[in-house]
């Protein structure tokens, strides 16, 4: 298992935008460098982007959600389905 | 009975609980709950949760914020700047609910937020505008012919655009009519309105801009800005008077905002902003923000004026204590806008527990502060946390005492735009007027670590 972390304080969101799909769901297959969220801090976006490639585990962090630096957003098992 | 609600945060929050106070009225602030333990919050006589922290869920909740209002009895709302200041809507209910808002009527609100039809009344009220298209380009007239009269490069902006939002640059003939498609097919799925209009473009301009009051049938101006010092179209540094303008440019701008404010028979504070070409000594408008501005206070430095004050004298009496006889100018004001972000680190945001905070003092030394020592500066909102603002005899003495008044400012725990100010106040454009509103941009060091 590999975790995304946040790498600064904010607000995570899932989606790109309100009333847009989530980057991505459990069970979703990702590869690496691929956006898993977004996080705002102070009207600022930063993506998100897994490491790893493989399939999206669980989401440790809910969409909304305040996130500090080093918290896991998403746990994903390494390799392919 | 006269009970004010503020339907804002941070500083300006602050600031209108002030004077408010000063003038007898209690006071109410609406905060989210990740504000409940800021400065606003202890600011007003009382405090209420409009909701959770994202401002969409409180701040900007227009029900929670009439509710709110209404629930503590007060009769009328000022919305500060950003949040709902502008939003015609808003007013609108605001009025409906029986409540007095503090800003100008719905209508004038909408007629400024529309580029296209704001230029077209300044263009009736002889404000100066830059060379284009009077009013929207009619989608059956020849662009080209239109474009060859005002002359490359030119811009094609959304008449519902604003804020840097909206626009799009043409070099040259070539590039005209795919450009005017793509802004009018992005225009409306952004805006909602395809509507574009075509405008000369300027380099190196300065950003100037004239306060005004009025109260439905008198009608002043307060004297010119220059905001050029910008990052990424943000307003920095801000001054008063604008330096180094003809006086007959000078004239012009404030006597044509004044009439702009007479035709269209506004009440409360607004704000004509020009584009200042300085190699053609031509001033030429860009928008009128109809609210209460960020850099109000060095207006209010340079005139002795508390534009709050107007402000709420014009939306509970319906008339401004002053004419235009009464306001004279003093001195030189600037205001440095201390925003939590590291200049050393791309301006990234800084949030975290302010530890340590002493401010300046002195004559002629102001701060407007949304915050205090133990403050938490949290992630969801803007990063601006408070103003510097020196008033000083002239333009070089204020100068040096905003560089003095910033290097006795101390603030930890968080990172703070200080530095930049210093750096930015130091360097001889700034000195000589020869910066310009993409200034920080060209000028590499400023963006680099130190």
């Amino acid at each position: 298992m590999a975790n995304v972390i946040s790498p600064l304080p904010g607000i995570f969101y899932r989606k790109p935008g309100p009333g847009k799909e989530p980057f991505v769901e459990v069970g979703d297959t990702i590869e690496s460098g691929q956006t898993i969220g977004i996080v705002e801090i102070m009207k600022q976006f930063t993506e998100v982007q897994s490491d790893t490639a493989g399939v999206i585990e669980s989401f440790e962090a809910a969409d909304g959600a305040m996130v500090n630096p080093g918290d896991t957003l998403v746990v994903v098992r390494e390799g392919q389905a | 009975m006269r009970k004010l609600f503020i339907a804002n945060r941070g500083e300006i929050a602050v600031r209108i609980a002030r004077t408010a106070k000063e003038m007898g009225i209690a006071t109410a602030v609406g905060v989210s709950e990740a504000d409940l333990g800021s400065l606003a919050a202890q600011a007003a006589d009382e405090n209420v949760v409009l909701g959770p922290a994202p401002a969409a869920a409180s701040y900007l909740n227009h029900d929670a914020v009439i509710g709110a209002a209404l629930e503590l009895g007060c009769d009328a709302v000022h919305p500060g700047y950003g949040f709902l200041s502008e939003n015609a809507a808003f007013a609108r209910t605001v009025d409906a609910a029986g409540l007095i808002w503090v800003g100008p009527p719905a209508e004038a609100i909408e007629m400024m937020g529309n580029k296209a039809e704001a230029r077209e009344a300044a263009r009736r009220a002889g404000v100066p505008v830059l060379k284009g298209t009077d009013g929207p380009l009619d989608p059956e007239a020849d662009a080209l012919e239109i474009a060859r009269a005002i002359g490359y490069p030119l811009v094609v902006k959304a008449s519902a655009g604003g804020g840097g939002r909206g626009i799009r640059f043409v070099h040259d003939e070539s590039e005209l009519l795919r450009t005017i498609d793509m802004a009018r097919g992005e225009a409306a799925a952004v805006f909602g309105d395809p509507t574009v209009y075509l405008e000369r473009f300027v380099e190196s301009a300065r950003h100037v801009e004239v306060q005004i009051l009025g109260d439905g049938s008198s009608f002043i101006h307060l004297g010119d800005r220059d905001c050029s010092m910008q990052r990424r179209s943000q307003k920095v540094i801000e001054e008063a008077p604008a330096p180094d303008l003809p006086d007959s440019v000078r004239q012009r701008m404030r006597e044509s905002s004044v009439e702009l404010a007479r035709q269209c028979g506004y009440r409360g504070a607004g704000t004509v902003e020009f584009l200042y070409d300085p190699v053609r000594q031509e001033a030429a408008f860009i928008e009128m923000n109809t609210r209460i501005q960020v850099e109000h206070p060095i207006t209010e430095q340079i005139t002795g004026v508390d534009l709050v004050r107007e402000q709420l004298l014009i939306a509970y009496d319906g008339v401004m204590s002053l004419s235009q006889e009464d306001v004279a100018f003093r001195g030189h004001a600037i205001e440095c806008r201390i925003n939590a972000e590291d200049p050393d680190n791309n301006f990234f945001p800084s949030p975290g527990r302010i530890v340590r905070l002493a401010w300046p003092q002195g004559p002629g030394i102001r701060v407007d502060s949304g915050v205090g020592e133990g403050s938490v500066v949290t992630p969801f909102y803007d990063s601006m946390l408070a103003k510097l603002i020196v008033h000083a005899d002239d333009r070089p003495a204020a100068i040096t005492a905003a560089l003095q008044a910033l290097a006795e400012t101390e603030i930890e725990g968080i990172k703070t735009t200080i530095p930049m100010h210093s750096k930015l106040l130091s360097r001889p454009e700034f000195a000589d007027v020869a910066h310009h509103s993409k200034f920080i941009e060209t000028a590499p060091d400023m963006l680099e670590a130190s």
